[in-house]
């Protein structure tokens, strides 16, 4: 599903003396199927933008269309169940929103609201289990006995359970462990893949912004600052760090040794072969 | 939801009033609440409007705001004038509204009624207008501390009070975003039958429950990695201090009671 942002505007507490503008006259369009980083520095008006993917929340003005649906001030979306079945939002710390007895009736919870038939219900269940990597001996446990890994992983179940066409994840992996982090990226990506899922990530990670994401939005106090691919994003680096963001380490590496060595070095994806080669040639060159 | 919430929220304006000790405002505050009720006539009435208009202008929090602060009592006050027009059967008659008589003794008592609940209702919301939660809380603990002969737990109280004020905002903020990602899942708050509504609650209190209790947890862990030992001994950064203006304030607020005991009819 293609999204589009067209010149939107978010105003909280408007007309009171805690007034304030968190998005302003934002505009982007996400195709179908894309896989989008969104990064800022905190305040910058990230949640806000996640929060009208699917309808939380309504521009104060300009308009959001994701797929067929329609958001504009002041007019409340005809389908707002609809719109939230087909986009799936993993939120900050999603194993906050635990409550049911059992794992199994805890990821069970969205497909039912959403009005999937019983036996269909199960099935989902044991998949997205499976494609979170839990094991399904947990399914009748209580979610509060499970550490804090396995809780995360069965709220990310309870929101793919809905199969949902565009999948906003919230920093999904903060507070992980480090194997953790990347199984989970891993396993988004997968899914992004092979459902050609719409996919916005929300990161404070340059590293999983440039590994995974094909497409680049940065925001700053609300406002779009630079938009593209993350390779081409991550060339400007006086940019990015004047809004407190920095380039992934490769990037940085690459400057260090082009200014020490004075000869550009390119960047070719995370192929390590290559840079090998660059470095072997730049070393060649010095004899 | 955050557009709701402004009733009495602090308005940081520097005023003088916010630079009251809190202590004075409080105790103003509840001897104006036992006065006004002997105000009955135009004067008496004066001088307490006068005052709690004045103490607003003070405030230099805009009007604008304080009266959209005020929009759910506008109703019960409206309320309050109509009832009394209806129900009061004093004085001459003026005019028939559909067959009621209406008579000029009830457009009388409904008015001052009326003016009595506003303006109680303007200066208390003053207070929290102007002093932090943490100098409330402050001003009971020092007002209250009397009480601490009579094996009263004075500061165990102003904790618990500043804890429960402290973590309002953060509660308020975790419901909104267990209810975000609830309603992403499907649940719906607002519609269908009172049934439905009632156990869509469920996702929402269980895991307020939950972090409020981890919450609770954490903070205690924290309180005791700093040492915290209970009141005994225990001194404070800001000591509270009666200035020269509160001794004015003060001194204006005896006047107007006086005043206003003064005038008002003994017949």
């Amino acid at each position: 599903m293609d999204i589009t942002f067209k010149q939107v505007d978010y105003t909280y507490q408007a007309n009171s003396p805690f007034e304030h503008k968190a998005l302003k006259d934002l505009t982007f369009h996400l195709p179908g199927g894309s896989f989008t980083a969104i990064v800022g520095h905190t305040g910058s008006g990230k949640s806000t933008l996640l929060q009208h993917l699917n309808g939380l929340v309504r521009p104060t003005s300009g308009s959001v269309q994701i797929g067929e649906h329609t958001l504009e001030p002041k007019k409340k979306p005809k389908q707002a169940k609809e719109l939230r079945k087909q986009v799936g939002i993993v939120f900050q710390y999603p194993e906050h929103q635990l409550f049911e007895e059992t794992v199994e009736k805890d990821i069970a919870f969205g497909p039912r609201n959403f009005g999937v038939a019983e036996n269909e219900i199960s099935r989902r269940v044991k998949e997205s289990a499976e494609a979170v990597g839990l094991d399904l001996s947990l399914l009748s446990r209580s979610p509060f006995e499970l550490s804090g890994g396995q809780m995360r992983r069965v709220a990310i179940a309870g929101v793919l359970a809905v199969r949902p066409r565009v999948l906003v994840l919230d920093e999904p992996t903060a507070g992980l462990d480090p194997r953790g982090q990347r199984e989970i990226m891993d396993m988004f990506y997968r899914l992004h893949k092979e459902q050609q899922l719409t996919t916005i990530l929300v990161t404070h990670s340059m590293e999983d912004a440039l590994t995974y994401a094909d497409h680049m939005l940065v925001l700053d106090k609300g406002e779009k600052y630079m938009e593209g691919t993350p390779v081409d994003v991550f060339q400007d680096r006086q940019a990015l760090q004047q809004v407190q963001l920095d380039v992934p380490e490769i990037f940085q590496f690459l400057q260090k040794t082009s200014e020490r060595f004075g000869k550009q070095l390119a960047y070719e994806g995370e192929n390590f072969d290559r840079l090998a080669e660059q470095l072997a040639d730049l070393a060649g060159d010095k004899k | 939801m955050n557009n709701l919430l402004i009733v009495g929220q602090y308005v940081p304006t520097n005023s003088i009033v916010h630079r009251m000790d809190p202590r004075i405002k409080m105790l103003i505050i509840f001897f104006y609440v036992i006065f006004i009720f002997f105000a009955n006539n135009v004067v008496s009435y004066a001088l307490f409007t006068v005052f709690a208009v004045g103490g607003t202008l003070l405030t230099k929090v805009p009007w604008r705001f304080i009266a959209k602060g005020l929009t759910p009592v506008w109703f019960l006050i409206v309320f309050t004038f109509i009832l009394h027009l209806f129900v009061t059967k004093e004085g001459t008659v003026l005019v028939n509204v559909f067959g009621l008589p209406i008579y000029s003794g009830a457009l009388e008592q409904g008015a001052v009624i009326s003016l009595r609940f506003f303006l109680l209702i303007l200066l208390t919301s003053l207070l929290t207008l102007t002093t932090t939660p943490i100098e409330i809380t402050d001003g009971v603990e020092s007002l209250l501390g009397p009480l601490r002969r009579f094996k009263f737990p004075v500061h165990e109280l102003a904790l618990m009070m500043s804890i429960s004020l402290r973590f309002i905002p953060t509660l308020l903020q975790e419901t909104e975003k267990i209810s975000n990602a609830q309603a992403s899942r499907g649940v719906d708050f607002r519609t269908g039958p009172f049934r439905e509504r009632v156990r869509a609650v469920i996702p929402l209190l269980v895991p307020l429950f939950v972090s409020a209790f981890k919450r609770a947890e954490e903070l205690a862990m924290a309180m005791e990695a700093r040492g915290y030992r209970g009141g005994e001994g225990r001194t404070k950064l800001r000591e509270l201090q009666v200035m020269k203006r509160d001794v004015a304030a003060l001194i204006i607020f005896i006047i107007v009671v006086a005043a206003a005991l003064i005038t008002r009819d003994y017949s």
